[in-house]
Order: C-alpha cells, then structure tokens, then sequence
C-alpha cells in the first residue's frame, strides 16, 4: 500500500495529518500489518491533554499489545468512537481509520516528522520485509 | 549478536520458502523461522485462520515438533520408565498424551506416545526441547534392550486440522480415514507417497489429522500445495502459529514453559488423568506420591475477563482486594468464543468456579472470574 502524501509520519508507526491548526492521527498500514488481527483500540477522552512522543492510548491485536504515541503535542477534540465497536477497521482501511483529533499546541512539531517517502523508505529499512 | 550470527542460528523447515512465497509472516519460535499467520490478502490473519479450523479445515507447517523412536524387546519397559500415562494400554496403532518427568516430578516436556508396532513406539516432542528431550530419553533408557533414534529432522509433519479434515485427507490417501479414530494411527500413500505415517492427532482441540512425511523441499512443498488444493472446496487455509496457540488456548491444551515447566509439576498442570499411579514405576513417581499427599499450592485455572482487558502471559493475578496471588500462563483473545480469556496459576482457594478475581494489565487491576476449562470442546459427532 502506497503511504498518501497528504500527511506525515511518524518512527513509531502513526500519521499525522493537518486541516488548519488542528490534526487528525491514526496508525500506518505497516502498523496494522505487524500488529495483525486488532480487537481493541484503547483512546483518550476529548479534552485530554496528549504530548508529542508519549503515549495516547493502545492497539491490542490477538497477538500483542501496542502504544500509541502521540506525534504532536496538542488537546484531543474528537476520537473515533466507531473503533470501540469495529476495530477491524483499522486493518481494513489503516491511512483511513482514524483514531483521534487534536487542536495543535504547536504545528511545528510537525517539521520533525517524516515525509510519506521517508516513511517508506524507514519501513523499508526497519523492516526487511 | 550480529545478524550473520543470527542468522546461522535460525532453524528452517523444509517448508520454510514455502510459507515466504505465501507471504507469511515469519517469527522465530524457541529457534525456528516459522509462519505466525498469512497474509489478509489470502483470507488468513489469525482470526481467520482460527475460525477456519473451527468451522471447515486448515493446515499448519508442524515439521518443527521433534521425533524419537524407541524399538527393541524392551522398548515398552523403556517407554513406560520414562513418561508418566500406560504405555501397556496402547494397541499397535495407538496413541496417547503422556509426559517425560523428571524425579522432582516436574516436566521435561509432554509428548503423545504412538505405538506403531509391536515393539515399537515413537515419540512426538516438542520443538524448542528437543535436544534435552534426546539426550534425556536416550540417557534414562540405556539399562533397557531398545534403540533410541533421533529422527527429529526426518519429516515434515503436516497438521490438517478441523471438522473438513477427513475429507480432504481422504481425496488424497488410500488409507480408509474413517476407521481411524482420534488419537489412533495408520499407514498409507499420500500424495502418491508410500506407507506415509497419519496420525488422527493434533493441536487444535479439534479433529484432525498429522502426516509424517519425507523431509525434503520439492517434497514437502508438493504435498503441502496437493492439500491446499484438494481442500479448496472446502475453504481450506494455511494456518500459522498464531491461530496453533488460540485454539490450543482455547482447547486449555498445554504450552511447554507456559501451563508446564521444569518447575511446575503434574498435579499444579492438573494433567491428572495421563498420569497412571498405578504404574508400579516410571521416573518421577516417588515425587508425585509425596506432592498428592502434601497438596498444591497452585493449580491451573481457566480465566475469563470480566471487564474490558486482555490479559497476557505472564500478568500478575490479584485477588479483589489488589493482592498478587498468582500469573496469567497463556492469555488472550478468544476468536471463537469472542472473549477474553487466559490460564492463570492461582493458590487452591481462588480455583473454584466463579470466583473474583483481577488481572493487573499495564498498572491497573481489571476484573475477571474463574470459568470452567476447556473454555472450548468440539461438539460430538452426530453420526
């Protein structure tokens, strides 16, 4: 799957993408594709306060348990309530999917992150695979 | 370590570019490069995967599993000094889950010992024990008039697992499959190879059968390719070892260093019924006789999540006031029964049905309750 362009990424495996001065977050599809089968995404509540490079929430596939980290600093505004039920969807349709919106502390942050090229070309790195 | 290191220590089984071709992908388990689950593209992932085994057929790659044969006059004497189930009991043909204990009556590994011929008798161990298992066959049986083999790397060993199992074995084998009952043994062609070893065996909690044969690659990968073939019209899938732990989890069946271990003993595995007592011998006995007088202090119970959670191996278990009484052995997700569930080691009072307890999952105790075991049993044929 092709990483779209329109958003950057992040080391830890999530995409970050930006309407204004506030930004939508989810997970990569080599993300779900190492995770596997995901049956439980665990997310903040709105209004929480998230930090760049710390943890947000959690992804559980059948097989393991895996952090969320946040990609820029910010206060969450909505989450995305249909994973609670479906989190299928977040291996259907990963770039998709979303998992939460914040109001940027400071788009800046967002220089430091990759570029959807970069990202694959880190996944190509990382993984070997 | 360095990756060349690496990578000369990973195990392969003769199927291994097989699995790769499929898009698999590899884990290294106790060692071996092996299949954790197949791609989504292919209908697999593990939930998939599971449920293909639960309600049609699925095969699994379990050429890793290790393979000792015992054959002399003494064999028998020789198998019934060293696990803990009756050997006696077995006809020609026969099977049965047993264990290798050692004299503190804990577990060297659990094994299914196959009677293949009078005098005969062929062992199915473990992958990530099998050297130990060797070395402690062929060392605690020298007093006895039998031959210890090794014959670990001379098959690749197919599981067909699953309800449509039968059927699409019997496309493939002369061998009448269904006078072969569970945990009973046959020999026929398969695939257009001879006198091939199928075992009505498995590890799924389902039924199901293993074939034994001939490790090589063009082989291996022929029959492999013939099963997937003849089992697509009944939506056969590869199966990898993810899905193998979800339906043993769910069939509460053991996993070496998880449920038992060399500190864990038959009675704490609650594995009562394949060790025969009144076996006048075997290795391990005395110390069985002394533990049963004495009690557990632990014992296996199965675990359902009350609350939202999953729990994993090794999570610490509490008891509702927060106090660790115990561990999670296996847990997780259970894709057939869609709940979550987990094995736990507890003390005797926390064992009985419904009892409250918690499983700390990432710093917070999160409810669960004691359920009966096996959380899942394959319904009984109607015919």
């Amino acid at each position: 799957m092709a990483y779209p362009s329109d958003r950057k990424y992040t080391k830890q495996h999530e995409w970050i993408q930006t309407s204004g001065t506030t930004a939508t977050v989810g997970i990569t599809d080599h993300a779900q594709e190492e995770l596997g089968d995901i049956v439980f995404v665990e997310l903040p509540k709105v209004g929480a306060e998230v930090t760049a490079g710390k943890t947000f929430g959690s992804v559980e596939s059948v097989k393991a348990v895996s952090d969320l980290y946040a990609p820029a600093s910010g206060s969450v505004t909505e989450v995305n309530g249909d994973l609670a039920t479906s989190p299928e969807n977040v291996n259907k349709d990963p770039h998709g999917s979303w998992m939460m919106k914040i109001r940027l502390q400071n788009p800046g942050e967002l220089d430091a992150l990759l570029s959807s090229a970069d990202y694959e070309k880190f996944v190509a790195e990382e993984g070997g695979h | 370590m360095t990756p060349m290191e690496a990578a000369a220590a990973v195990r392969k089984t003769a199927l291994n570019a097989v699995h790769r071709q499929m898009g698999a992908k590899m884990v290294d388990f106790n060692g071996w490069d092996m299949p954790v689950e197949y791609p989504a593209a292919i209908g697999c992932g593990i939930i998939n995967e599971h449920m293909a085994v639960r309600t049609g057929v699925g095969i699994f790659d379990v050429s890793h599993m290790g393979d000792i044969r015992l054959a002399g006059p003494q064999a028998l004497a020789a198998v019934q000094h060293i696990s803990m189930n009756d050997a006696a009991r077995l006809a020609v043909g026969q099977a049965q889950y047993s264990a290798l204990l050692y004299p503190q009556a804990t577990f060297v590994d659990d094994v299914i010992v196959h009677r293949l011929g009078e005098d005969e008798y062929l062992l199915v161990i473990n992958a990530g024990t099998r050297e130990k298992d060797f070395a402690w066959v062929r060392d605690n049986t020298r007093q006895f008039d039998c031959a210890v083999e090794n014959l670990s790397d001379d098959f690749t060993q197919i599981a067909i697992q699953g309800p449509k199992g039968v059927d699409v074995l019997q496309k493939l084998t002369d061998a009448n499959l269904s006078a072969v009952k569970f945990y009973w043994v046959t020999r026929g062609s398969v695939c257009g190879l001879n006198n091939i070893l199928i075992a009505r065996t498995g590890y799924t909690a389902e039924d199901g059968f293993e074939i034994y044969v001939p490790s090589d690659e063009t082989i291996g990968a022929r029959v492999w390719n013939e099963i997937l073939s003849a089992g697509k019209e009944f939506g056969i899938v590869p199966c990898g070892l993810g899905a193998r732990n979800t339906l043993r989890l769910e069939g509460k069946l053991p996993l070496y260093g998880h449920e038992i271990s060399d500190t864990i003993n038959v009675w704490e595995a609650g594995l009562d019924r394949f060790c025969k007592m009144e076996k006048p011998e075997f290795i391990g006995r005395a110390a069985l006789e002394k533990g049963k007088a004495e009690g557990v202090k632990r014992t296996l119970v199965g675990l359902e999540m009350t609350e939202r959670g999953i729990a994993r191996d090794s999570y610490k278990v509490l008891n509702v006031a927060g106090r660790e009484i115990g561990y999670v052995t296996s847990g997780s997700p259970s894709p057939f029964l869609k709940k979550n569930i987990a094995l736990a080691y507890v003390p005797p009072e926390f064992a009985p049905v419904g009892t409250a307890v918690k499983v700390e999952i990432r710093g917070q105790g999160v409810g669960a309750q004691v359920v009966p075991t096996p959380f899942y049993k394959r319904p009984k044929k109607s015919s």
